[in-house]
Formats: structure tokens, C-alpha cells, sequence
């Protein structure tokens, strides 16, 4: 393969997708030369567009919805499916044939993510798509269109880095990959989206940031998009007079943004309407989320406004009183969106558990606490010790401090284009700071709020040839599997497990770590399944360190994970002694194999086992 | 589409038409710049091309230019437009509705859809600039060769350039336009599809 041309980053967002690229033959240093592409895509039926950002929908329409012809994009393409803006204005009207929020699906453990099961309401007769194939799709489209755009410089040979999620888990990370693979991508990398958009904002400041942060920072990466809210923290060392950026902890994974809030705008407006006598139908609910969108951004925009008329307008041809006008107020928006949704919350605040109404919606694990604060509390809570055993580093966290005292936040997500939420949420961090006596913490401004995460990978892909600074910091969990305690079995009780560690904290790329103390014994021809847990806490702990007691939040249970010998060249039923192996891939994603003790092969360990599989 | 030169080529004139034709369209050719541009692109746009006419040695009788003829503007990237306001902003909807009988405030509400609607599809697939950059009311002088396509005088207009006066309006110009592709098979006379719920 010829050196590449390109570094490309793709985001593949829960609600947009966008393609950014730097030129390496044209970028020297910090001075890059980079872009985003105008992904071409349906807009409506016959109609093909261009725009910076690719709606991750994907309509699958009924053999005789469309006139033939009219899902024909600028190359040959699969007719039996749309995604872009048609697919999201097409499936408003009908539901029952749009697959949204693949992404989600992706990384939620109780789904079967390889199954046909999206759209999950759909009648029987539409053919469903698996989590996997939606999201193949749209990077599928993404290598089109830059195949379509740079012929001379073909997609496969570029250097790919895909966006995930700081939460995903490894199966997710695994899943992602597949994707990715399966449309066509062949040298690609993941990287964790917060991270993404700081080597935005490094690439932004065109070398400034060096004087823009110290040693002992800690930096906050809140990330509030259109489906999901991602935290990071990272942390400034010096090393050889250099500095260094590690990337120390990273939130849980919560399904919980942008979208929700114009929604739960919509509901409010919407029950006023109703209380009016007024109801409206999915159609008029949609238009009404849309206004309602319009509406905020100016209320929040503009403290003067104290209310902002809302038209939905009516279905028919009649536009003249068939709409309907109401005002939605910025006592409205302040309750619901800010108050809401970043409440000003003591540091000591937990998010809620409890099952609410408004947000779930069958299938998808949606945050139980809209409160954006609250699982940012949580989450600086529970790194409090995050970067005590973080050698070189020279701001320790202050002894009596509930939580770990950030130095600076970067705000990243189209939520955060309203300046009124960012204050709101930076002012709730620095109360937080204030009342234990620390220092307040600053804003980085400089990075794009849409694109910085499309952009930041692909600026990834150009300093990870060596022309800029690095972020660094391994895997951000350590993980365990389950193993039966030897203790004799109590009636009506589940047996007590210990908890082996198969992989520790921070394991760098290309790192391997073989577990030794322990030998499986897998029978020929029979899976063995395994319970797995992940920890984003216990960082001392070391490879084959074994817990039989951790508190509830230290461990989270992931998907089981199932090793399968093959028969090739043994007898069914035969025993051969296996140790684990965990490698952290260069590709950003965990690797678990059996390795035979006599050394006489190897076997991938599967994550996303389905128990019914 | 409707292929406005498929009658043309269904009756092709005579030989004895095309003699003169000929020539008429080697002198227009040879002595108007605009008419060789516009054969220059027939030539390239269009693939059965007409022999290109072949200058004949014998000296011919002076012709006057024919006038050119009026370029006629497609009707498909119209329609795309109307189909775009009728989508985003309601306006065939609104337009085509009786006003009569209406109170105001359901024109207004009905109003805000449309102009919250047309702005976007204008901010979307238009990149609208002022002609003139200075603020309107102020004295502007206008050189000789100035662009009288973009620039309109009004009121006492007399003498010769340069032109003083005061600027009543800044002008509008479409310094981009991004109006969506069609696939082949469109039919952009449907402007907004009967919808149907099932």
C-alpha cells in the first residue's frame, strides 16, 4: 500500500456523522492543512444535497414508496435504504421504518447487537437491521462520498480514525471495528471522542495551548451531543522539560443529550396546548419540536426575551388558520432545560436511580437523572484519587477534597452552543471548587462545537506520525472475570464470585499482559462462558490481583465473554489447559485470547455473547 | 425533461436552406464575439453536432448579424426552488390561500412559518451579498465603466461619468448558489407530493 495522502476522522455520532481530513503532504508542524467534506447525501426523494454533517438515520422504505430512481446518489449505491437527511425527515412521518440511535444500540450490553431487530417497533414485514448494519451503513457513506470527492486519493489507502465514546466497552469497541471493517475501512484506529476534541482545541490553538495550560492541570472534557453526554479528565505533566497530556479517567456511559431537551421542550409546550384543548399528532410533534429548538436557542441566547412565539403549522394545504401559535416562555426554558437538565447541584450530588417516565423509551437504557451535573458530580467523586499514583505529576488533589479539583474544562457538543449552559455548568463546577476551598477553574475556548470531534481524529491521524503532542492513557478500565468462590453452595443463593484481574488499569497500546496464576481447563468443541466486569476506579489493582468483596459502583458487569476451542487437529471432548492474554491492539480496542499452555494455538475470546447464542 | 432542441432536429432544414445558413453563421461567427462563444459552447455541450459550417473561398454578399436570439431560462432549477419554499417555508400554501376573511393574527402566525422557512432555504442554498458595501443614504461616485447591470441609476440621470448620487438601495447578489442535484428520473414538476396517511 502507498504511504497515505490523507489522515481522516470520522465521528460517527449517536445523532450526525461528519468527515474531517488533514492533507500530511501539505502540513508541516502545527501549521495543517486540513478540511471537512461536504458529505452529498438525499435530502428528499430526487433530491441530493451537501452538508458538513450526515444524519445517522437510516429509512428503510417500502418497495413502493419511492418512483424508481429517486434514492440515486452521485454513486452507485444500495436502493433498499436511505440515511441522511431524507431518512430523518422521511421516518418523522413514519416511525415504524426508521432505525435512529444505532449507536446507542451498539453499546447497550442487553441488546443483540449482531441481530435484525431495528427498527425495534416495526412490523413484521419490514426487513429490521442489526445495530451493526446501520452503523455499516452510514461509514459506509462516509467512504463513498470521500471516494466520490478525491478519486485520486482512494479512501482505503488513507489513514482512518474513528470516534467512539470514552464509555465504550470493549465489545462495543469491538463492534465498532467490525462496522467499520465490514464498509470497507482497512487502516483505521479508534479514538475515545473527548479526546478527539482536545486535540481539536491543541490543533486550534496553533502551538498557544503550550502556554495555555501547566503542568498539574487537570483538564475536564464535558461532551454533551445529541444522544449522549461523555466525560473526561486529563491530566498536564512535564517530562524533559516537554509536556505531556494523560488522559486519567473517563465517565460512564449515559445516554442523555441534546435531543432530550428539545424534546422534553416539545412535552411541556405540548401540554399547554392540550390543556388549551389543543392536541397534536406525531406530524405536528415533530414540527413543534423543531420551533421549539428555534425558540430556545434565541431565548437562551438573549436574556432580554421573555417569550418567543411558536407556530406549528397544520398538515394541509390550509396554512391560514389551520396553525397553531402558542409562545413558549424563558421562564419555560430556564426550568426545563437549565434548571432541568444542570441543575445547580451540591459536589455531594448522585444521580438518581429511580425509573422516571419521561425520558425511557422501549429498549434503550436512557439516563434515569436528566441532571447533567449531577453525573458529573458523581464522576469527579468517584476519581477523587484519580491522579494520586500518577507519577510527575505536581498538583496533588488536596487532601480533604471530596472529589478530584479540575483546573480547566473544555466544553465540546452542539448543547453547548447555547453560552448560558456552558456558564451554567462551568459556574456549578467552580461553587463546587469554591466550598472546598480550591482554586477556580478556567474555560478553553478555541474548539469547533459541531465538527471538533471530526476534526480532532483526523488531527490525530496526522500527530500520530510523530508531529505533535500525544494523548496518553491506555485503557481506562481495569477488567476481571468471575470466578466461582470454592465455598460450598448455599440453597436459594447465588454462589459468591471473586473477581479475577484479566487486563489492569492503563494498559498502553500494544501492551500485553498474560495471566499466569491461573489455567483454564476448555473442553473441545464447548464454549466456556464467562462473566466480565470492568472497573474504572481500582487502578492498583494488578494482573491477576483477586477481589472477593468491592463496593457496588467499582464494578460493572459488561456482556459475558465465551472462548470456543475449534475440533481442527484435536477430538471432541478433549481438554486443553488455556491461560488468558489481553492486548491492548494498536486499534484502540482490548483482545482477549486463550493461549494453550503447551502452545499449541490460540483463540480469540468473544465479547457480546448472547445467552441465548 | 423536455428537450427544447428535439423538434428542431426532427425537421432539419433543407439543403437549400443550409447554403445560406452557412454563411450567415461564418460571418456572425468571424464578427461577433458572443455568437462564436455560444457556438464554441454548443460545440462542447451538445454531442451530435451540427457540421461546423466550412468557409467557402467565393466571396459573399454582405449579411447583417441576425439579433441574438433571447437565452431562455430552464425551468427545472425554478421549480427546484418553488419545491424547496414549499417544503421549508409553506409559501405555495400560503400564496395560494384567500386572505379574505382571515383576522390578522392568523396571517401572522402563518406568516412567521413562512419567513422563518424562506430564510433558511436562502441561508441554505444561497450565498445573498450586498452589490454595494456602503451604507444606504450615503455619496457614492460611480467611474466610467462602471457595471450598469448591477448598478442602476435613477432620477436626474444626465451628463457623463463619473457619477455622484446617493445610494437608495445596496443591491442583492447571489455570490453562491447551492441548490440540491436532481437524479435523472426527477420530476421537478411536482412541487410539493400529495401525502397520504395510511
Amino acid at each position: 500500500m502507498s504511504a497515505p495522502r490523507y489522515a481522516i476522522g470520522i465521528d460517527l455520532g449517536t445523532t450526525h456523522c461528519a468527515l474531517a481530513y488533514v492533507d500530511l503532504e501539505a502540513s508541516d508542524g502545527e501549521a495543517t492543512s486540513h478540511g471537512v467534506l461536504e458529505l452529498p447525501q438525499l435530502t428528499a426523494p430526487g433530491n441530493v444535497d451537501a452538508s458538513t454533517l450526515l444524519p445517522s438515520f437510516l429509512y428503510l422504505p417500502h418497495a413502493d414508496e419511492l418512483a424508481p430512481g429517486e434514492l440515486d446518489l452521485p454513486w452507485a449505491a444500495a436502493q433498499d435504504g436511505v440515511v441522511g437527511e431524507m431518512a430523518r425527515a422521511r421516518g418523522a412521518t413514519t416511525p415504524i421504518r426508521l432505525v435512529s440511535s444505532a449507536k446507542s444500540w451498539l453499546c447497550h450490553p442487553g441488546a443483540d447487537r449482531r441481530g435484525a431487530i431495528l427498527p425495534s417497533d416495526a412490523p413484521p414485514e419490514v426487513q429490521r437491521v442489526s445495530p451493526l448494519e446501520a452503523s455499516t451503513r452510514y461509514l459506509t457513506h462516509l467512504r463513498q462520498a470521500w471516494d466520490h470527492a478525491h478519486p485520486e486519493a482512494p479512501f482505503a489507502q488513507q489513514d482512518i480514525t474513528v470516534t467512539i465514546p470514552a464509555s465504550f466497552d470493549p465489545a462495543a469497541r469491538e463492534l465498532t471495528l467490525e462496522a467499520a471493517r465490514a464498509a470497507g475501512y482497512q487502516d483505521l484506529t479508534l479514538l475515545e471522542e473527548p479526546q478527539a476534541a482536545l486535540y481539536n482545541w491543541i490543533q486550534n490553538s496553533g502551538g498557544q495551548w503550550r502556554r495555555d495550560v501547566q503542568p498539574g492541570d487537570v483538564i475536564l472534557v464535558v461532551d454533551v451531543g445529541g444522544g449522549t453526554s461523555d466525560f473526561s479528565l486529563i491530566a498536564v505533566l512535564e517530562h524533559d522539560g516537554n509536556l505531556e497530556l494523560h488522559r486519567i479517567a473517563v465517565g460512564d456511559h449515559i445516554l442523555l443529550g441534546g435531543d432530550n431537551m428539545d424534546l422534553t421542550l416539545a412535552h411541556v409546550v405540548a401540554r399547554k396546548l392540550a390543556e388549551a384543548g389543543t392536541t397534536l399528532d406525531p406530524w405536528q410533534m415533530r414540527a413543534l419540536g423543531y420551533a421549539c429548538r428555534a425558540a430556545k436557542e434565541r431565548l437562551l441566547g438573549d436574556a432580554d426575551l421573555t417569550a418567543e412565539p411558536i407556530v406549528v403549522p397544520s398538515r394541509g394545504s390550509k396554512l391560514i388558520g389551520g396553525a397553531i401559535r402558542t409562545e413558549l416562555t424563558a421562564d419555560e426554558v430556564r426550568t426545563t432545560i437549565v434548571e432541568g437538565f444542570f441543575p445547580h447541584v451540591p459536589a455531594s450530588a448522585r444521580p438518581a436511580t429511580r425509573v422516571r417516565g419521561g425520558l425511557t423509551q422501549l429498549g434503550l437504557p436512557y439516563a434515569q437523572d436528566a441532571g447533567v451535573t449531577r453525573h458529573l458530580a458523581s464522576l469527579l467523586g468517584r476519581q477523587r484519587d484519580a491522579t494520586a499514583e500518577l507519577s510527575g505529576f505536581v498538583r496533588p488533589n488536596a487532601p480533604d477534597a471530596t472529589f478530584l479539583h479540575p483546573s480547566a474544562v473544555l466544553f465540546n457538543g452542539g448543547v453547548f452552543k447555547s453560552a448560558l449552559l456552558a456558564d451554567r455548568t462551568f459556574d456549578t463546577l467552580n461553587a463546587w471548587l469554591a466550598a472546598e476551598g480550591g482554586a477556580p477553574a478556567r474555560v478553553l475556548t478555541g474548539a469547533d462545537l459541531d465538527l471538533a470531534v471530526a476534526r480532532g481524529a483526523a488531527y490525530y491521524g496526522y500527530v500520530r506520525r510523530g508531529r505533535g503532542v500525544r494523548i496518553r492513557g491506555g485503557t481506562a478500565r481495569a477488567y476481571y472475570i468471575a470466578i466461582e468462590s470454592a465455598m460450598p453452595a448455599i440453597p436459594g443463593m447465588e454462589p459468591p464470585i471473586q473477581a479475577l484481574c484479566v487486563a489492569p488499569f492503563g494498559m498502553e497500546e500494544g501492551a500485553e499482559a498474560e495471566l499466569q496464576s491461573e489455567v483454564f481447563g476448555l473442553v473441545v468443541g464447548e464454549p466456556i462462558q464467562l462473566r466480565f466486569f470492568g472497573s474504572s476506579v481500582r487502578r492498583q489493582d494488578q494482573l491477576g490481583t483477586l477481589l472477593d468483596f468491592w463496593q457496588p459502583d467499582e464494578l460493572q458487569e459488561l456482556g459475558e465473554i465465551r472462548a470456543t476451542l475449534p475440533a481442527e487437529g484435536r477430538s471432541e471432548g478433549d481438554v486443553v489447559q488455556v491461560r488468558l492474554r489481553a492486548i491492548a491492539t494498536d486499534t484502540g480496542t482490548l483482545e482477549l485470547t486463550a493461549v494453550a499452555v503447551d502452545g499449541q494455538g490460540r483463540w480469540k475470546v468473544e465479547f457480546d455473547v448472547r445467552n441465548n447464542g | 425533461m423536455n428537450n427544447p432542441t428535439s423538434g428542431q432536429q426532427a425537421a432539419p432544414p433543407s439543403l437549400l436552406k443550409r447554403i445560406p445558413l452557412a454563411f450567415s453563421a461564418f460571418f456572425s461567427i468571424l464578427g461577433n464575439a458572443a455568437v462564436a462563444a455560444r457556438v464554441d459552447r454548443l460545440e462542447r455541450d451538445e454531442a451530435p453536432v451540427p457540421a461546423a459550417p466550412v468557409a467557402p473561398a467565393t466571396p459573399a454578399a454582405p449579411v447583417t448579424p441576425p439579433p441574438a436570439p433571447l437565452r431562455e431560462a430552464t425551468p427545472d432549477a425554478a421549480l427546484q426552488l418553488l419545491a424547496l419554499f414549499q417544503r421549508d417555508a409553506r409559501l405555495i400554501d400560503f400564496t395560494q390561500e384567500d386572505l379574505t376573511g382571515h383576522p390578522d393574527a392568523a396571517i401572522g402566525a402563518a406568516a412567521r412559518i413562512v419567513h422563518e422557512g424562506c430564510r433558511k432555504v436562502l441561508r441554505e442554498h444561497f450565498t445573498i451579498a450586498p452589490v454595494r458595501s456602503e451604507a444606504e443614504g450615503s455619496r457614492i461616485v460611480l467611474e466610467s465603466g462602471f457595471d450598469a447591470g448591477a448598478v442602476r441609476l435613477t432620477g436626474n440621470v444626465v451628463g457623463s461619468a463619473p457619477f455622484r448620487g446617493s445610494l437608495s438601495h445596496r443591491g442583492w447578489r447571489a455570490a453562491e448558489v447551492r441548490l440540491p442535484k436532481l437524479t435523472s428520473g426527477h420530476d421537478v414538476t411536482v412541487l410539493a407530493q400529495a401525502e397520504v396517511e395510511l
